[in-house]
């Protein structure tokens, strides 16, 4: 099996070397003529007006947590599904069905909560 | 011929007599080698394809000097794109700016591991494929709010934002699709769950049950989203961000990101078709005496599905428009989600009340009775 995972180091590695090995091909046959004005901060032909490392309303920042929440969710529901088939052999199933639902029934309400907080919607009244 | 790297390892140890380290870790690169360029030429294919496609849907002709039909317009493309001029502007932040293209071909090629050609041609059958495969595409969302943000363009900043929330919103509905799979077959491998699956289309899983029907709706509509492909390219959205993410990058630093997009559409078709059509199942009249032949018409059946999705993808694009962002985050999380949850539970359902036999194998048996 751990031979199995060198596949992935190797196509990792191999994709690292074909990107560097293109580029270093391109730095000796592309021309590099930079000036002043070429390698300024593309803002349609206008002056750039300050860097664009500031701070920006994300809109999302209660998704990106709900997120982190469901995805954790997923996780856990990998495992549980692979065995899910074997446990229904077995005649653990109803078990093992009611335990997920329940699990899962308790994130949903959580999604329930946020929508109704309005959370989701792209304009939110404080109130 | 169970693991590819073993056959070719012992083929060169027989003929050439060289240490076994070194020519395990020959056989090793050397097939990477082979499926790197193989998912190479067709990311290269489908940007000549996508145009040709585009051309015939608007009634135009599309590219078609360099060679027959336009078919080395790809080669055209790579050698100009090689001789442009690689800026780096000079208020970006140069380390990420540079690392950025790598991340992003790191994430796509890495997935062609685990995807199975025929029943013996695939790289490595991890027995966390499923989760692997959706795990490593999302590196390439890394890539592209790394290079987004290093770049210091408004524009970028937007796209890569946009590419961000986009992106990671869509992971869920993806995952939770596919996890309607892994009930059925109880195995994360991707062998296992294409062998649960016959030649046949009532054998198909997309036929399994209600839930895995809409399961594969949903998992496609996700897939395009976690790629950024029309009607959900608001990161690169040509008519409002410039060119997104990708704004400052020129020449080969760019041609990464475009190749690693097109290949991805390769890696998202397959395994929508890996997942829910059967994969390369082949019906049993056409598995002959021959290993080498079997194993061809496997890839032939594998590769003309695919195709199909590909062209499914292409011809989307130039037949829905684009969505907004809130509606973008709003179908996700309003509708995707909720839908795939209960797709999960009738899926559920379906194994439990029926210990995994499908719709049609049900229903056959009760009129039979």
């Amino acid at each position: 099996m751990i031979y199995e995972y060198l596949h992935i180091f190797t196509f990792i590695a191999l994709s690292i070397l074909l990107v560097f090995v293109t580029l270093l091909v391109q730095r000796f046959l592309a021309p590099r003529f930079t000036n002043k004005m070429k390698s300024s901060t593309y803002e349609c032909a206008e002056e750039p007006v300050g860097p664009a490392w500031i701070n920006f309303n994300a809109r999302f920042y209660i998704i990106a947590l709900i997120f982190i929440i469901f995805d954790v969710e997923i996780a856990f529901m990998f495992p549980v599904a692979t065995s899910f088939l074997s446990w229904v052999q077995q005649g653990k199933g109803l078990i093992a069905f009611i335990e997920i639902f329940l699990f899962a029934f308790v994130l949903f309400i959580g999604l329930i909560y946020v929508w109704a907080k309005k959370d989701l919607e792209w304009k939110k009244e404080i109130t | 011929m169970n693991n590819i790297a073993i056959t070719l390892h012992n083929f060169i140890i027989e003929n050439f007599g060289i240490d076994i380290n070194l020519s395990l870790a020959i056989s090793y690169f050397l097939i990477a080698l082979i499926f790197w360029s193989f998912l190479g030429v067709i990311g290269g294919l489908l940007t000549f394809l996508e145009r040709r496609v585009a051309g015939r849907i608007q009634s135009r002709i599309g590219p078609n000097r360099v060679g027959p039909q336009g078919i080395f317009q790809m080669l055209a493309d790579g050698i100009k794109l090689v001789l442009k001029e690689d800026l780096i502007p000079a208020l970006a932040d140069k380390p990420l700016f540079r690392m950025a293209p790598y991340l992003c071909v790191i994430g796509v090629f890495s997935a062609l591991v685990v995807i199975p050609f025929s029943s013996d041609i695939v790289v490595a059958d991890l027995n966390v494929g499923v989760l692997y495969a959706l795990a490593i595409t999302t590196m390439v969302v890394m890539g592209i709010l790394m290079g987004s943000w290093a770049s210091n363009n408004k524009w970028s900043l937007l796209g890569g934002l946009r590419s961000a929330a986009q992106i990671v919103s869509y992971e869920i509905p993806a995952a939770l699709s596919v996890l309607s799979i892994v009930l059925i077959t109880g195995s994360l491998s991707m062998q296992d769950i294409i062998r649960a699956q016959g030649a046949w289309p009532h054998q198909w899983f997309f036929f399994h049950n209600p839930g895995t029907f809409v399961a594969f709706f949903i998992f496609f509509t996700s897939a395009l989203a976690e790629n950024n492909r029309v009607p959900f390219d608001i990161p690169e959205a040509e008519s409002e961000l410039v060119a997104g993410y990708n704004t400052e990058y020129s020449g080969m630093r760019f041609s990464f990101f475009f190749l690693a997009e097109f290949a991805n559409v390769f890696i998202i078709s397959s395994l929508a078709v890996i997942f829910f059509f059967g994969g390369w199942q082949i019906p049993h009249f056409l598995i002959s005496e021959n290993h080498i032949i079997t194993n061809i018409i496997m890839i032939a059946n594998f590769l003309f599905k695919t195709f199909v999705f590909i062209f499914i993808v292409l011809w989307l694009r130039w037949t829905l428009p684009r969505l907004r962002v809130d509606q973008l985050m709003t179908m996700c999380w309003k509708y995707l989600i909720p839908i795939s949850f209960i797709c999960l539970c009738i899926t559920a359902s379906f194994v439990l009340f029926f210990g995994g036999k499908s719709m049609i194998a049900v229903f056959i048996g009760r009129i039979t009775q």
